[in-house]
């Protein structure tokens, strides 16, 4: 580092050398180390790593590939900024405009708009890569409520943008989605008015959501960002692989992160860049008609990940499905790291083989007994003229939750008395049971409801 | 190694050095206290900025909107018995009943806010988000909606029919006497 200080530079040199004092081209492993340790952003990263936990299918680089995602959003989203105007006699006319007049316009709403819903997909599968390598134990327990924390911030910056283009499609699924805040119990009604800025979706929600999604809600994803990958670098990198049944390395091979990781990196990164770029050659974000407060159209849709909230409505009542199950499934989530775990099995996929055909007797269940499920609901079961003169709220809500959690406990038994698994394992059956039926609303919503939310072949 | 709970270094916590004990006993207690003050002021300052928060995203609309908000519909004889017409500029439908009566019905569903159109074939009001159906008098036909439709309040003067759409008006069930007679 100081071996080149005594030769003489020149200005530019000397410049040089003042904003990076290190070297540039790092030589060997040493010099190396200095790049990763005195860069302001390489040294989130660990300074070397396990070798094993290099490879791709322990980690798929999904937490990379959501930095990725989110850089192109930053990108794309100041690029919209000068040309979006948030009010709604300006806002779908500024997207028009956008789309027309303005050179690479419609591209650039392109990639911002595929990059917002890929991300929105690979977040929630780097929370199963996370879960299912148990990434959850230890000393990264805390790092997996970051996590959450930035998949709800995920969200929350999709649903406002949603919002933006001002079109037919966004105004009545942030009407709906607000609308449904307004079932929760005592303080429904004036959430609902905060959020919306009034009584019904207009100039203040729209400025509402343009702030939350351009400067709040950008800054506390940097923000936790920066905390996440900090946290994995103090719990020496990615949950360490093993397969089942192997015991741990005392001191496993190590490799430097700069270039063997990096380098891996970098490779995802130029290739998911080049996906998402082809991508929003061949298909253009939807832009309908211009918002009419006057004529819902029919049918009027949830953004696709609360779908599966809006699927829960058509079987629960409000209540239940908007405030309870919601709050249930959030709960569930912030506890995971927090259970008492029997076996030391964090870094193997689906904790054991025995772990792992639970899994898939989980995922089977689930997306056998969900669709069931709904095509009942849908045309047989009705609690609320089967139970007369109880309120809906427990014919239609506590009685079908009820079963369900019977269901769902009896499920828990049976696993453990019939297929003598570990409590470990039947948790995570439970997991996969829970998370593969909500997939199952969800694409019940998207691709199953027709006019007037009536099932129906896609 | 057995595979029971043995904990290996990964898993280990760092052991920090041992610094003094703070504790209860050893802290002075006016030390203490003006601690306490300092995280209670602190706390203060926190809930103060959340307040400013919630004001500052309170519904702007709604200090401008305390007088009446009056729409003038038109005069009594315009309006046929059974006939149910729409008012676009107030977002209400003004309801005739058989009786002669008056409702002025808002036209947002009470299920999740979506706009209910008309359907003079069926005698309904059918919402196109999730087929939630009401009557001439608001009343729920078929759910998911969970209460009638919202009422706004309806003055008669000179034979003119005026409706007051500052505040929805929720209720639980139709009754007839939120009709309106001329």
């Amino acid at each position: 580092m100081t071996q080149n200080s005594d030769e003489k530079t020149g200005l530019v040199g000397r410049i040089w050398r003042s904003i990076n004092r290190g070297p540039l081209y790092p030589r060997d492993d040493r010099e190396r180390k200095w790049v990763v340790v005195n860069n302001l952003i390489l040294h989130l990263r660990p300074l070397q790593l396990p070798r094993k936990s290099l490879k791709y299918t322990h980690t798929f680089g999904l937490g990379g590939m959501s930095l990725v995602l989110f850089l192109l959003l930053a990108a794309t989203g100041i690029l919209l900024m000068f040309v979006y105007e948030p009010s709604p006699e300006g806002a779908y006319q500024s997207i028009r405009s956008l789309e027309n007049q303005v050179l690479f316009g419609r591209l650039v709403r392109n990639i911002h708009h595929w990059s917002a819903n890929f991300l929105i997909a690979v977040v929630a599968l780097h929370l199963l890569r996370v879960y299912f390598t148990g990434g959850y134990h230890v000393p990264r327990q805390f790092n997996w409520i970051i996590g959450l924390a930035l998949l709800l911030c995920v969200l929350i910056s999709n649903f406002t943008g949603y919002l933006l283009p001002w079109d037919q499609l966004s105004y009545w699924a942030i009407t709906i989605c607000t609308g449904m805040i307004g079932y929760v119990p005592y303080i429904g009604a004036w959430l609902q008015q905060l959020i919306r800025g009034g009584p019904e979706t207009g100039q203040a929600t729209l400025i509402n959501f343009y702030t939350f999604h351009t400067t709040v809600i950008p800054v506390l994803l940097i923000l936790l960002m920066a905390w996440h990958f900090w946290r994995v670098r103090k719990a020496h990198g990615v949950v360490y692989p093993r397969s089942p049944g192997e015991e741990r390395e005392a001191k496993p091979e190590t490799v430097l992160t700069l270039p063997n990781l990096l380098l891996r990196e970098v490779v995802v990164a130029l290739c998911l860049v080049a996906f998402i770029m082809v991508f929003s050659l061949i298909f253009n974000a939807p832009l309908g008609d211009a918002a009419n407060p006057g004529m819902s159209p029919n049918p009027a849709k949830a953004p696709w990940y609360f779908v599966g909230i809006q699927e829960l409505l058509l079987h629960f009542h409000p209540l239940f499905a908007v405030v309870i199950i919601p709050l249930l499934a959030a709960a569930t989530l912030l506890l995971i790291p927090y259970l008492d775990y029997g076996d030391d099995t964090a870094g193997i996929w689906f904790m054991s083989y025995r772990g792992r055909l639970l899994a898939v007797i989980a995922a089977i269940t689930a997306l056998a007994v969900t669709p069931l499920w709904i095509v009942l609901d849908e045309y047989w079961l009705d609690l609320d003229t089967w139970v007369p003169g109880v309120p809906s709220v427990i014919a239609n809500g506590l009685i079908p939750a009820g079963v369900l959690l019977a269901g769902l406990i009896g499920f828990y038994m049976t696993l453990k008395k019939r297929l003598s698994a570990s409590r470990d394992e039947t948790i995570q059956a439970t997991f996969v049971l829970l998370t593969v039926a909500f997939v199952v609303l969800t694409v019940t919503g998207v691709w199953f409801r027709g006019a007037g939310m009536a099932l129906v072949w896609p | 190694m057995s595979k029971s709970r043995k904990k290996t270094s990964h898993t280990k916590d760092p052991v920090l050095p041992k610094a003094e004990p703070v504790s209860a006993e050893n802290t002075p207690s006016r030390r203490r206290f003006f601690w306490q003050v300092w995280l209670a002021l602190g706390g203060l300052a926190v809930l103060e900025y959340v307040w400013l928060v919630v004001e500052f995203l309170r519904p702007r609309a709604m200090s401008a909107v305390d007088e009446a908000n009056i729409i003038i519909a038109g005069p009594v004889e315009r309006f046929e018995p059974n006939s149910v017409t729409a008012f676009q500029e107030g977002k209400f439908y003004l309801s005739r009943l058989q009786n002669g009566g008056f409702l002025a019905l808002s036209r947002e569903c009470t299920h999740l806010g979506c706009t209910v159109p008309w359907v003079a074939d069926e005698g309904s009001f059918v919402c196109p988000c999730h087929s939630s159906a009401y009557d001439d008098k608001g009343e729920v036909l078929s759910p998911p909606a969970p209460r009638p439709l919202d009422l706004y309040a309806i003055r008669i003067e000179n034979g003119i029919v005026k409706v007051d759409i500052s505040k929805p008006l929720k209720r639980s069930a139709f009754d007839y006497a939120q009709v309106m007679r001329p």
